[in-house]
This record gives structure tokens, C-alpha cells and sequence, in this order.
């Protein structure tokens, strides 16, 4: 078998003292969608940023596509695209002309650019604002569009770097159905989001990072299995939550958390169930809640 | 989705582009983009016009009542309309600089630094039509310059690589400051220069403090050089006016290059 599309090993990146990766370990096989899933400070920016030949890393190993990203940069920036949490296009430009521009930066001629953003424009529906400037687009428009831009040329390895942050439900909806599509036609996938329903609903393997450290690595049931199921919520008449109560998932062990909320369920208290969020995850994995500082080496070093 | 062309195992690699390839489309990129900007566009050609007119007209009966100002005064005004049209080139890297862009052109295959070049023609080409125009009012509002072709040749090479310099002076600033409003702000001190140079009044009106500032900062041989050649008053120093520009542009060149990959985003 050819090699994983994406090989990360023992990767380490500080800035100044401060440790960003701190040894992490991440494959994605050709034509997977891995989720790199964790809070902001995680890591992930500058774990996408080091695999597409931004940052150089200070120890460690990247081979994107068959190729060392600091020593094969320009190898690997032939058979790459990143869509990142800013929308890389140009907002004075209309959307035609935006994908022309980079249909002509990938290798494609004048015409082969003129014709395939037609094409991709019907694709990620946005025919009707073709010759809009971008400027006047929704931020769900723009992801789209930037998207649009990524796979001009179909790239070994797309990199989406939080690519529905921000973005509304209805454009993140939409925006995870042009994502899995790009999937099923056999693109890899490396993408980073904070929201582990995301990572549930797109990904293959999910990888959980947590203060530049692998915590945890398996496929979304596997994770969630780790977690646990539904979480109930007892609220007070003010709508405050009074007690999160993991459940395992079956009807039983729903039964028995209900049961045991009897005594602190007063006048006034709902019962709500709702499924277990990413700090649930943390929680879990991590013993604290997602965001709040890690047992920090460096202190304990000072 | 359904006509996007599907992907079996790993897609090749992406063509090979040209460096050549890749400036022209840059290069294409600013020009569509600097006529888009209406507004900078009017306000690069009206602005210098608006100031022709206001010292000729206003200024110009009190500086030389016998009505010979607009001659003096139009190299000057030529030099003030290319700084403050080659501004705007600090606010447009600094917006590349600091949106995403930036990144994508730099995770692709093509010489990142081809987007500079490419404001930087469409600077040129931006100020050298705006001064064709500021100097056709000139000549309607009485401008009557002796220049042979020659002259005129020289001139226009002389303001050409004015343009050049003063926009990858302004490149850098863009590459340095934090957000295009701080480019924007700090291109605007360049502006000024104009004003303490032989450009509006001869130097030696000026202060005998300041006089020694006037006389040697690079616009002052710039502006008598072009006067020189327009008008042929032989006050020009063609040399110190080229290797003042020939040394900023190179300056400024450098270090935007140097400049140019260590800047990151945010």
C-alpha cells in the first residue's frame, strides 16, 4: 500500500516558552476524513499550519502526500489546498473572477480556469452570486467559495482548518454537506473543529488534542462510548442548570439517573436531555474542563 | 456537487506555474482591483487637480504675481499626485498581509512575493495615468513647458522610477504595520515630504534651520531635476535625483523581501 496521505510523528512546535505541540502523533490514510478535534489553544492551527508548509517546526516529522513538508515544501504545496478559519478570498473581486485568479495560480489555462469555476460555482451553489463582489457575500457564502477555491485542482490532501467556525446553522448545514460530499468522491480529509458533533457527523477517526498533546484517538463511536450518552440537565423555574448527569446511553441507566435526581428536584424543576458536548469529552478525557489550564509543565519546571 | 469531478485515490500533482505566469496573474489581480476602488481612483487624479488649481489660482497670484507659479510649481505637483497615489499601495498589502490570502498564496506553489510585485505595477501604471492627466490640466490652466522629446522622454523616466521607488517604500510600510489603518497612517507622513522640498517655494525662502533638511532630502534634486528637464532652467542634478531614487528603491526593494516571509498573520 502507498504511504498514509498524512504522517505526523513526534511533531514539537514552542513559541518562546510556550509549548504549542508537545509530541503529537497523527496519520490520516489516503481518502479518509480525520477530525482533529479541540478547544481553542488546543494546537490545531499550528498543526495544519506546519503540514501546509506555514511554519516550520522546531522537532518532529510531517510527510504530507509522500513528501517532508520542510525539506519538500514545494512538493507538498503542489498537492495541497487549506481552507481556513478566515476565508481566503478576495472581497474586491467577484466570486468568478476569484476562482479564475486561482484557477490560473493552480496550473490551469485560461480557459480550463474559465470552465471549471463555472462548473464549481453550480457545484457549491453559487451561481446566482457569481459576479457579486465577494465583499457582499455571507460568511457562509465566502466558506463555500473558499472551498470552491481548494478544490479547483482536486489536491492530495484538502486541509480545513475550522472551517464552520463562526457560521450559522443553516450555513454550517450546508457547508458540512459540500464537505462530506468532497469525502465520498475519495478526498482526504484533514479537519480541525472545536465542535465534536462536526467531527461526528464528517469524521472517519476522530484525534483529540488537548494543550498540544494527544488525548485520546478512535472513531467518533468509539469516542463517544468513552464518554458515555445523553446527558440529563436538571433545571430550576429559572431556567439555571442545577445537576449534569453523564447517562451510558441505555434506557436502564437513563431510568436510574432519572431516579436519582428525585431529591433534588423541587418545585418548579424540568428534566432536559441533550447529547454530550465537547467539554463533556474533555471532561471525561482530561479530568477538567475543556479550555482550563493544563497541569502545566512549565510551572511545575519553574 | 454532483458535476465536481470525482477524485479516485491520490489526484497528481498540480501543474507547474511559472513564475512568469504567476506575476501577470498578480499583476492582473491589482489592476482589476485598483480599478474597482473608484474612489481611490477619482481621488488620486482630482486630488492632485484640485491642488494645481488651488495654488495656481489662489497661492499663485501672492508667490509670483506675474502668473509664472504654474510653471514652477507643476514638477512639484506631479511628485506630490505619484506619492499620494502610490500610498494606497501600503493599505493593499496591508490588507493581503493581514487577511488570509496571504496564506493561501503562500501554501501554493508560486513565489509568494509575486503578489508585491504585482501591487507595485499597478502602481506604476495607476500613477503614471494619473499623471498624464495632472499634467494635460496643467498645460490647459497655462503650463507651457520648452522640453524637446527628449526632455519630455527624460522626464517621464525620471517620474517613472520616482513611482517605483516611493511605491516599494510604501510596500514595506504595508508589510510593517499592524492593520491597514496604521499603513494608512503612517504612509500619510510620507506625504508631506513634498511640502519641505524645493517643490512649492525655492529652498532658499525657507528658514535657515530648515533649509539644510530641504536642500537634502531626495525630493529636492527630484523636483528641480524634472523642472530642469520640463523647463530647461538648468537647475537639475539628473545624477543625485536618479541614485536618490535608484537607492530607495533598492532599500526598499530589500527589505521588503526580507520582510516578505517573516511576516505572519496575526
Amino acid at each position: 500500500m502507498s504511504e498514509p496521505a498524512v504522517e505526523i510523528r513526534d511533531l514539537r512546535k514552542s513559541y518562546g516558552r510556550q509549548s504549542v505541540l508537545d509530541g503529537v502523533e497523527l496519520t490520516v490514510p489516503t481518502g479518509a476524513l480525520v477530525a482533529l478535534l479541540g478547544p481553542n489553544g488546543a494546537g490545531k492551527t499550528t498543526l495544519v499550519g506546519i503540514a501546509t508548509t506555514l511554519v516550520r517546526p522546531d522537532a518532529g516529522s510531517v510527510r504530507v502526500a509522500g513528501f517532508d513538508v520542510v525539506r519538500q515544501a514545494e512538493q507538498v504545496r503542489r498537492r495541497i489546498s487549506v481552507t481556513g478559519q478566515y476565508a481566503a478570498v478576495d472581497e474586491v473581486l467577484t466570486g468568478v473572477e476569484n476562482l479564475r485568479l486561482m484557477g490560473r495560480l493552480s496550473g490551469l489555462g485560461a480557459r480550463d480556469a474559465r470552465a471549471r469555476a463555472q462548473e464549481l460555482l453550480a457545484a457549491f451553489d453559487l451561481e446566482d452570486a457569481a459576479g457579486r463582489r465577494v465583499g457582499t457575500y455571507s460568511g457562509g457564502m465566502r466558506r463555500r467559495l473558499d472551498l470552491a477555491v481548494s478544490v479547483l485542482v482536486p489536491p492530495a490532501v484538502l486541509f480545513l482548518d475550522e472551517p464552520t467556525t463562526g457560521l450559522d446553522t443553516r450555513s454550517r448545514l450546508a457547508l458540512w454537506q459540500v464537505i462530506g460530499r468532497l469525502a465520498a468522491e475519495g478526498t482526504t480529509i484533514l479537519l480541525t473543529t472545536q465542535y465534536l458533533e462536526e467531527a461526528d457527523q464528517l469524521a472517519d477517526r476522530v484525534t483529540v488534542l488537548d494543550h498540544g498533546r494527544v488525548v485520546a484517538e478512535g472513531s467518533p463511536a468509539e469516542l463517544k462510548s468513552r464518554v458515555g450518552g445523553e446527558v440529563v440537565e436538571l433545571r430550576d423555574d429559572l431556567d439555571r442548570v442545577l445537576r449534569e448527569v453523564p447517562t451510558d446511553g441505555t434506557l436502564a441507566g437513563l431510568r436510574r439517573v432519572v431516579d436519582g435526581l428525585d431529591e433534588a428536584a423541587g418545585p418548579g424543576t424540568r428534566v432536559g436531555l441533550r447529547r454530550p458536548s465537547l467539554d463533556d469529552v474533555f471532561l471525561q478525557l482530561t479530568g477538567r474542563p475543556a479550555g482550563a489550564a493544563a497541569p502545566a509543565r512549565e510551572e511545575v519546571l519553574r | 456537487m454532483s458535476t465536481a469531478v470525482p477524485v479516485v485515490g491520490a489526484p497528481p500533482a498540480r501543474q507547474h506555474v511559472s513564475a512568469l505566469t504567476a506575476h501577470l496573474v498578480l499583476v492582473g489581480r491589482s489592476l482589476r482591483r485598483s480599478l474597482r476602488d473608484v474612489e481611490a481612483l477619482l481621488m488620486a487624479v482630482v486630488l492632485p487637480v484640485a491642488l494645481m488649481l488651488v495654488f495656481t489660482y489662489v497661492f499663485g497670484g501672492a508667490l509670483d504675481p506675474g502668473g509664472g507659479y504654474v510653471d514652477y510649481v507643476v514638477p512639484g505637483i506631479v511628485l506630490t499626485c505619484a506619492g499620494f497615489g502610490a500610498s494606497s499601495t501600503a493599505v493593499a498589502v496591508s490588507v493581503d498581509m493581514t487577511s488570509g490570502v496571504i496564506d493561501r498564496f503562500r501554501t501554493m506553489p508560486i513565489p509568494g512575493a509575486a503578489v508585491l510585485t504585482g501591487h507595485a505595477v499597478a502602481s506604476l501604471a495607476r500613477n503614471l495615468v494619473a499623471t498624464v492627466v495632472v499634467v494635460a490640466v496643467a498645460v490647459a490652466v497655462g503650463f507651457r513647458p520648452t522640453a524637446g522629446p527628449g526632455g519630455w522622454l527624460a522626464a517621464a523616466g525620471l517620474t517613472a522610477l520616482y513611482i517605483l521607488a516611493i511605491t516599494w517604500l510604501f510596500t514595506v510600510i504595508g508589510l510593517l504595520a499592524d492593520g491597514p489603518e496604521a499603513a494608512n497612517g503612517y504612509g500619510f507622513a510620507l506625504l508631506f515630504l513634498p511640502y519641505l522640498s524645493s517643490a512649492y517655494v525655492p529652498v532658499d525662502t525657507m528658514p535657515g534651520w530648515l533649509r539644510p533638511l530641504a536642500e537634502h532630502q531626495p525630493l529636492t534634486p527630484v523636483v528641480d531635476t524634472l523642472r530642469a528637464l520640463l523647463l530647461g532652467d538648468g537647475t537639475g542634478e539628473p545624477l543625485l535625483a536618479t541614485l536618490w531614487c535608484l537607492l530607495v528603491l533598492v532599500l526598499s526593494y530589500a527589505a521588503a523581501a526580507w520582510l516578505f516571509p517573516r511576516r505572519r498573520r496575526r
